[in-house]
């Protein structure tokens, strides 16, 4: 095993790793900015090292004081967590490089499924169906509209490079597409440096289902059943359960082999993601790839719950060229987890609200997970993404589990920074959500019905 | 009377669209904050002219400081 670590990131996910490591033995490097440093995951950590000012590209993104801060603390590992540079092959490379293990699959396999093209048409040659699209870049506006006769409206308008729920436009008309692409290409030049796009049909009433891969250090590769992420504002997650509930028989099996076999093809390493659309009336259900993300996903918890193991741990395992700490093939899922993202926003229009946190009452008991990053007298600034805490609840059954998440949601109390515990509330009284047949269209509903 | 346009959050200033004595119509976008990842456009209320304009790019905002007048 790995006997030190450094993890690259921030918040709960930092946290999170450290608590593992430490767990393990592992010794652990915590790198931070000038406004994190009274955050829990530095204090957790058996060493900590300023990076500077809050601006990413001056602390977590930046590969440079990163790299330097495990030399001058010989961490001989580093995880990157999640969002900043655990996507980004380049720094992938830096770290072997220099001799060091990255808590990761293979730099080649980042840049494959970082370019959404290119991914889409892997996960095609693996056997996984693709929604109808373009297999290469698209040139201009005339050739998004000839392209946009044989695919058929409404059409997603993609960033290649694209992440995150950003660069990506919906278009019903020719007008709208022509319009689009101009909109996303200038976007995605500024914002990824590349102005490659891609066009998909686009799904309006979809669910998102995602398959967890494992791969193994022997070259194996394996699932840990499906999430069902489906509850997101502006293509961002804001709540996922496993499993997923109301999908026809079969298709989860086919969807979970055929993320496998997507696994397989692309000689996949570490844990990793395979996200799909199931899209069509219960009966007439079907799935198309969507993309493949090369890291350890936000909502891992509900995934660990329901499999009684720790996804780090494996993580650290495989990169340490360790069997895993169990046999995964004599392992069973065991009830329904559902995880709920409590963010530093207002839980009408999602505006970010931060602030210093003067009251911070988390809930506790049996079959509750809370994964927090902040704690009471902590400051939730702008410079980072909105989420403070994640509430995981794990029960022998999703109405069960919902109970949970009802009690632990009304005994969680957070003060100072704006925060959306009270759209959780609301969202275990819409009907499609408690009857589990909701799909990305959910939160429009929440709000036609309250008339805002 | 100028109308004041206040932050509603705290926030970095990613873009600003409009110099002092510029003209606006109602629903123009003065400027585009940035918080938490998320790009926050700040739009005019009322038409008039840009009387004072408080902020520059990059700068920080905390709730309730002035971004700019409009008279």
């Amino acid at each position: 095993m790995i006997e030190s670590l450094l993890v690259a990131n921030r918040g709960e996910i930092a946290r999170r790793v450290i608590a593992t490591a430490r767990r393990l033995g592992v010794r652990t490097v915590a790198v931070h900015s000038d406004v994190d440093a009274e955050l829990p995951f530095v204090r957790e950590a058996d060493e900590a090292v300023p990076l500077g000012p809050a601006a990413p590209a001056e602390s977590y993104r930046n590969a440079e004081k990163i790299l330097a801060a495990a030399e001058s603390t010989g961490a001989r590992a580093i995880h990157p967590g999640y969002g900043f540079l655990s996507e980004n092959a380049d720094f992938a490379r830096r770290v072997h490089a220099a001799g060091l293990t990255w808590v990761g699959p293979d730099p080649d396999v980042i840049d494959l499924m970082g370019d959404k093209i290119r991914a889409r048409n892997a996960a095609a040659a693996a056997g996984m169906p693709v929604a109808p699209g373009t297999t290469e870049p698209v040139a201009d506006e005339a050739a998004a509209v000839s392209a946009a006769a044989g695919i058929g409206y409404p059409i997603m308008v993609k960033a290649a490079a694209g992440g995150g729920g950003m660069g990506l436009a919906v278009a019903t008309t020719e007008e709208e597409l022509r319009k689009h692409v101009r909109t996303v290409r200038g976007f995605a030049e500024r914002m990824f440096g590349d102005a490659g796009i891609l066009l998909e049909r686009y799904y309006p009433e979809a669910r998102h289902v995602e398959v967890q891969l494992l791969g193994l250090a022997d070259g194996t590769v394996t699932a840990l059943g499906e999430r069902n992420c489906s509850v997101q504002r502006r293509n961002q997650k804001l709540v996922e359960e496993t499993p997923a509930h109301g999908l026809d028989p079969g298709l989860r099996e086919r969807m979970i082999a055929a993320a496998i076999q997507v696994g397989k093809a692309v000689g996949y390493r570490s844990a990793g993601t395979v996200e799909c659309l199931v899209h069509g009336e219960p009966g007439e259900q079907d799935y198309v790839f969507l993309e493949m993300n090369t890291r350890l996903q936000v909502e891992h918890p509900v995934t660990e719950a329901v499999w009684g193991l720790d996804l780090v741990e494996q993580q650290l395992r495989i990169a340490s060229g360790l069997p895993p700490s169990v046999d995964l093939a004599a392992l069973r899922p065991r009830g329904h987890a559902v995880e709920f993202r409590v963010n530093a926003e207002d839980p009408i229009r999602f505006l970010p609200g931060p602030g210093s946190i003067t009251e911070w009452n988390e809930p506790a008991g049996e079959g509750v997970r809370i994964d927090a990053g902040y704690a009471h007298g902590t400051t939730v600034t702008p410079s980072y993404d909105s989420l403070m805490a994640k509430l995981i609840v794990h029960a022998d059954t999703r109405e069960a589990a919902l109970a949970r998440a009802r009690a632990a949601l009304e005994s969680f109390t957070i003060s100072g920074p704006k925060h959306n515990l009270p759209f959780h509330g609301e969202l275990l009284d819409e009907p499609s959500f408690a009857a589990g047949t909701y799909t990305t269209a959910v939160l429009t509903r929440m709000r036609a019905a309250r008339g805002a | 009377m100028a109308q004041q346009i206040v932050a509603e959050l705290a926030a970095n200033v990613w873009k600003v669209l409009v110099a002092e004595g510029s003209p606006v119509a109602a629903g123009d976008t003065l400027v585009i904050l940035e918080s938490m990842k998320m790009e926050i456009p700040v739009e005019a209320e009322t038409a008039g002219t840009v009387s004072k304009l408080a902020v520059s790019e990059g700068g920080v905002l905390q709730e309730g400081d002035l971004i700019a007048e409009i008279s």
